[in-house]
């Protein structure tokens, strides 16, 4: 409440001043002064209907009910004005001056249901009871950050890459025909036939296990592995000397596939047995025009 | 001194260009920050405007982290996993002009497009060896965020569906594989399909509903070149969506170690 924006108190005080018939700059005194304005009338009740009749000391009446002083004042005058009674003398220092004059004012309200019936028209009675501080709904942290624009910073880097890759495409393609051997026949089958290069590291691993386990059950459950990393692996670090069992595993499952690759593609001759590629050859369809 | 009150062609033809520029119809196609633009130039909103006012850019924020996009850090590995891609759907909707999925036609095509179609055969060549490159890039991306932890929390569910990316490429390349309807073709995609049906419960229907029979047939070339051109690729692409998507949500490029 403390840190108020000026302008909401300004607009709040300038309807409350509007609403009771007092100076704006009363309202604001009042607002800005040791009370907070949020603070509900009803619970000020008590000490209201408490400090009924002539000569109330409410700096007594405040240290008894643990209620702030100008919240009692403003109670009181709230009553006298609600029931056309007229408002107690007050006993003590500081009978504010302020307290006189709502009074004054409070003519209009005199008819007792009248303050009831609602506000004048035209007058807007809400007020304001806090300011909450807006807050992103999607949990995203701001801490300063060393930021730079995408164009041109990113963008070049992009452009600078796909034109590289473009232009090796093109190059290899020009240099290097894709395999087209003779029409599919399917009385003769090529020795050895392989699988697409990628699915070769699989293959090979037929060659020493039950076709269940290394067509199946190893690449389901690799992958079923793969993509539970995330949730099987607690550790918050990404620092690599906290995740050393991490980086050891993934790095076996890596040099594991590109070793099993690399001997199915170019290790295994026909009857896909073991073949030295510099003593047979390379049997690998995909390179043919290379290779011939 | 003479010259005074008239003007030079030099004038005209800028200020035509001008004119031409600060239209209507010039400024409604080109949006601020394009480099076309009468008051483009290089500020801070210019820069902004050229990554928000373009449909391609504004896959990207405005701003990233300055470490976050070194070269070093990503390797550009799925930057340039997707700019495959696209070239592969460009040149797979050119070889698609000149391919009938049925045999025997599907291996004349092939050797039309090596001797008849003007850079039929370079095309096909970049069709292959992206294909072969979209593999590694893929999986090397995969490596690469492994290594960074980049699937640390909150970016869990997005591994998730890079390892579906994966699997995704894998099966795009091994449809394509089949359909030069050659020796290679047929007994790659033999060996690869035989896997299928060690699979338990359900491996042999599987295999059955993708091959279209016991065995490779002419139907499994139509098949495999609807998975191929349409289905997988219609696939893939509502991945790479939420993938991308993803990125953006779970706080952008991941930060370095």
């Amino acid at each position: 409440m403390a840190d108020l924006p000026e302008h909401l108190l300004k607009r709040a005080a300038e309807a409350r001043a509007k609403a009771e018939g007092v100076p704006v700059e009363q309202v604001l005194a009042e607002m800005k002064g040791e009370a907070p304005a949020a603070a509900a009338p009803a619970a000020a009740a008590p000490a209201a209907a408490a400090s009924q009749g002539a000569g109330r000391d409410l700096d007594a009446d405040s240290a008894k009910f643990g209620v702030p002083r100008p919240l009692l004042e403003r109670a009181m005058l709230a009553r006298a004005r609600r029931d056309g009674t007229p408002v107690p003398q007050l006993v003590g220092a500081g009978a504010p001056a302020a307290a006189a004059a709502p009074a004054a004012s409070a003519a209009p309200a005199a008819a007792p249901k009248a303050a009831s019936a609602g506000p004048p028209p035209g007058v807007r009675t809400q007020r304001l009871l806090t300011v909450v501080k807006a807050n992103a709904i999607q949990g995203t942290t701001r801490e300063p950050q060393d930021k730079v624009n995408v164009w041109p910073h990113l963008l070049a880097i992009e452009f600078v890459a796909l034109i590289s890759m473009l232009a090796f495409l093109t190059l290899l393609s020009a240099l290097v025909d894709a395999p087209l051997l003779e029409f599919a026949n399917f009385n003769q089958q090529p020795n050895p036939s392989k699988a697409p290069w990628y699915f070769l590291g699989l293959q090979e691993m037929l060659a020493y296990f039950d076709p269940m386990l290394a067509g199946v059950l190893i690449p389901g459950f690799g992958l079923a592995a793969l993509a539970f990393i995330p949730y099987v692996d607690r550790n918050p670090s990404v620092r690599p000397s906290d995740r050393k069992l991490a980086i050891s595993l993934y790095t076996v499952f890596f040099v594991g596939a590109s070793i099993l690759t690399i001997f199915g593609s170019f290790f295994r001759g026909p009857g896909f047995n073991f073949t030295f590629p510099w003593r047979d050859g390379i049997f690998f369809d995909d390179l043919l025009t290379i290779l011939e | 001194m003479a010259d005074r009150g008239r003007t030079s062609l030099k004038e005209r033809v800028s200020g035509l260009g001008d004119h031409v520029r600060n239209s209507q119809v010039w400024t409604s196609i080109f949006r601020p920050g394009s480099a076309l633009r009468a008051d483009s130039g290089d500020s801070p909103r210019n820069r902004a405007y050229v990554v928000m006012n373009n449909v391609l850019y504004h896959l990207h924020p405005v701003k990233v982290k300055r470490r976050g996009i070194k070269v070093s850090y990503t390797l550009c590995l799925g930057g340039l996993s997707f700019f495959l891609f696209i070239l592969l759907t460009v040149t797979g909707i050119f070889l698609m002009f000149y391919y009938r999925p049925t045999s025997p036609q599907a291996y004349f095509d092939m050797q039309a497009l090596a001797t008849d179609v003007a850079f039929g055969q370079l095309v096909r060549n970049m069709h292959r060896w992206g294909a072969h490159v979209m593999v590694l890039t893929v999986f090397l991306h995969m490596t690469r965020v492994f290594y960074h932890g980049a699937y640390k929390p909150p970016r869990e569910f997005n591994w998730v569906v890079g390892i579906i990316l994966l699997l995704l490429t894998l099966l795009l390349s091994f449809t394509g594989y089949l359909l030069p309807w050659d020796q290679l073709a047929l007994w790659a995609v033999t060996v690869g399909s035989n896997m299928g049906g060690y699979v338990p419960v359900f491996g042999r229907q599987v295999s059955f509903a993708l091959v279209g029979g016991v065995q490779i047939t002419a139907d499994t070339l139509l098949r495999f070149y609807v998975l191929h051109v349409l289905f997988l690729p219609f696939i893939i692409v509502i991945f790479m969506a939420v993938h991308f998507w993803r990125v953006r949500k779970d706080g952008g490029i991941s930060g370095p170690l």
